[in-house]
């Protein structure tokens, strides 16, 4: 039998798992960006520090984010548009999954690739009252090369998402507060 | 001073009964308390059509087999009950006794009912793993609201549409008997145990006996934690039901409820996904039977066919639905349990059957020594398993390794 390395610590999480089943408190994370304006519609977001395992932590650097609307929109296309991180977001969560649960099962990958498409009408954004403002609907198609029945990647894929924080985040409503301080 | 008697059985269900049966062929002087009358859940926690999911040539105790002229049936809650007042036959039950207290004492356990105080060696907890249905709180929702300890028929129910929460296999057999009389019914589905009636022309679950996969052992589970939460199947006495036939017989399906909101009911974009995982997981198990059968072609499951865009939002204060059916599941009552062995969660911590503290035992819980458990057929090696080691403890011999030895 060959070892499988996706290069995934399945035994830290493992651990971790048992760690917190006795700490629930460590297990309470809080993700922090700051944002800002530049001009227009372009802003610009840092993150680099957040709270987990009951302390401040912080990322390795500070990764900087660039955020506009592209030139059919009449601006200036500094970044991607900001519904378009949340593509970002479902797409390397879930293959962040699939990686680890084929890790965990004993599956070998060899090449992963999410392909993600957010249809979005865009006359919620403009003012029509009855269409909606966010994505109508996503859909995510993975390619999978892996040493593994087409079920068992169906199943890897199937896995990814149930444990996903992303697609919890996308498919759920979340209580959103926005202050002005 | 309370009354003595070595052993309190919690409980008139099949399980402490069972527990009666071991404990008599042993000699030990027990009694088996019982709020109500024997069999009391399925006299007064059961909606009127239902059946057994279980055929009766699985209705077996100990002792006592089912002898009727249908093997291949599926009992009515009358000849559940029926079959189980047969098997508390000579057991010394004293019915309309609440516990309302047990703890522990020097020599053992102090048990307080509504009928006095006895002072005993040992308790075996038989109450029940469902006394409770689980209702997620949303707060105020402005609709009739019923569990499945309250729904009776639907006649009973305001006219109008329902929401059925839940596709186990409770919630399944309501949608299924709402849209029957004629109700508009949607169903919130979640995670959930895909199950066909029949596979090759038998019983699902006569290959889930015969195949050894419900004698599988708790201490030989992968995950034990997730076995003992796993949704029980959907499968109806009789009928065939699952999330295609509801579909045809125009049950809408919507994702799991995941917020209410402004009046709304929110349900989860992630309804295909949750399908998937059941119609997978449902033909891994058919698989795996075949396998055993040594068959090798294999069948597969007709996928489940989700709407294709599935209902995110349903506003309670439009008059589309009038009651919402909470088939959330089922969880135990343990307010009279003064001792301490609940984990953070409120769950009766146990090895097998054996609580951590000396002379306190549990059955019917879930997965507790295996996987057929909690099911009437299931019983009986595990009360005979925890009567054993009940009695090797109060016969002296008894020394930790004993205790420890799985
Ligand atoms: C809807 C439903 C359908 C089911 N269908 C099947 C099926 O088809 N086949 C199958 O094999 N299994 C089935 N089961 C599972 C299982 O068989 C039943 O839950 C069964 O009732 C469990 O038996 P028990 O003896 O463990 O608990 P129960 O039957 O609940 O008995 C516990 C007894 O303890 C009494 N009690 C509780 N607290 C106290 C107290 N403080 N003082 C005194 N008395 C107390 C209760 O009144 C009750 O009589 C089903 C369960 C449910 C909920």
């Amino acid at each position: 039998m060959t070892t499988t390395d996706n290069g995934v610590n399945v035994q830290a999480l493992l651990d971790a798992r048992e760690a917190l089943k006795g700490a629930p408190e460590a297990a309470q994370f809080t993700w922090r960006a700051t944002s800002k304006w530049d001009k227009g519609v372009h802003s610009t977001t840092t993150i680099k520090n957040f709270y987990g395992l009951g302390a401040e932590q912080s990322h390795k650097s500070e990764t900087v984010f660039a955020a506009d609307h592209p030139e059919v929109f009449a601006a200036e296309d500094n970044g991607i548009t900001p519904i378009e991180y949340l593509l970002v977001g479902l797409a390397s969560c879930l293959t962040a999954g699939v990686a680890s649960v084929a890790q965990n099962r004993g599956i070998q990958l060899n090449s992963v690739t999410a392909t993600v498409e957010g249809n979005h009408d865009i006359r919620g954004i403009l003012g029509d009252a009855d269409v909606r403002n966010g994505y109508n609907d996503i859909k995510v198609t993975f390619n999978i090369d892996a040493d593994a029945s087409p079920e068992d990647i169906e199943a890897l894929v199937a896995q990814s998402q149930k444990r996903s924080a992303v697609f919890d985040a996308l498919t759920n409503p979340t209580d959103v507060t926005v202050e002005v301080a | 001073m309370a009354d003595r008697v070595t052993t309190v059985v919690v409980g008139a269900g099949h399980a402490g009964l069972a527990a009666s049966h071991f404990l008599r062929s042993r000699a030990i002087d027990h009694v088996v308390l019982e709020r109500g009358e024997v069999a009391n859940s399925w006299r007064t926690e059961r909606w009127d059509s239902l059946r057994l999911l279980t055929p009766n040539w699985l209705s077996r105790l100990p002792g006592q087999d089912y002898d009727g002229p249908d093997p291949d049936g599926y009992m009515t809650m009358t000849e559940v009950i029926g079959f189980i007042e047969r098997f508390s036959t000579g057991a010394p039950v004293r019915t309309g006794v609440n516990v309302e207290r047990v703890e522990r004492t020097e020599e053992g356990f102090e048990v307080s009912s509504s009928a006095g105080d006895l002072a005993c060696r040992s308790v075996i907890i038989a109450s029940g793993a469902c006394n409770v249905p689980i209702v997620p709180d949303f707060g105020e929702l402005g609709v009739h609201q019923v569990t499945p300890f309250d729904y009776r028929h639907p006649d009973k129910l305001p006219d109008g549409g329902v929401l059925v929460v839940g596709a186990s296999a409770t919630g399944v057999q309501l949608a299924a008997e709402l849209r029957a009389s004629g109700r508009h019914v949607v169903l919130s589905v979640g995670e959930h145990t895909r199950m066909p009636r029949r596979h090759r022309g038998r019983d699902v679950l006569w290959w889930m006996h015969e195949s050894g996969v419900w004698a599988q052992r708790y201490d030989e589970v992968e995950d034990l934690e997730r076995a003992r939460r796993l949704p029980s199947p959907q499968l109806a006495g009789g009928a065939d039901v699952d999330l295609n036939t509801l579909t045809a017989a125009g049950v809408e399906l919507v994702g799991r409820l995941a917020a209410v909101r402004d009046g709304s009911a929110l349900f989860s974009g992630g309804l295909r996904n949750v399908c998937s995982l059941a119609d997978l997981k449902a033909n891994r198990m058919l698989a795996g039977f075949d396998e055993w059968a040594g068959i090798s072609d294999r069948v597969v499951l007709e996928p489940t066919r989700v709407p294709g865009k599935p209902r995110l939002r349903l506003d309670l204060r439009s008059g589309e639905i009038s009651t919402i059916v909470w088939a959330t599941g089922f969880r135990p009552d343990y307010s009279w349990l003064d001792v301490p062995v609940l984990d953070d969660r409120g769950r009766l911590r146990h090895d097998g059957g054996v609580t951590g503290v000396p002379g306190l035992y549990a059955l019917g819980l879930p997965v507790l020594r295996r996987r057929r458990s909690t099911f009437l057929h299931g019983i009986e090696d595990d009360a005979r398993h925890v009567v054993d080691h009940l009695a090797l403890r109060l016969s002296g011999t008894f020394d930790q390794s004993v205790s420890e030895a799985r």
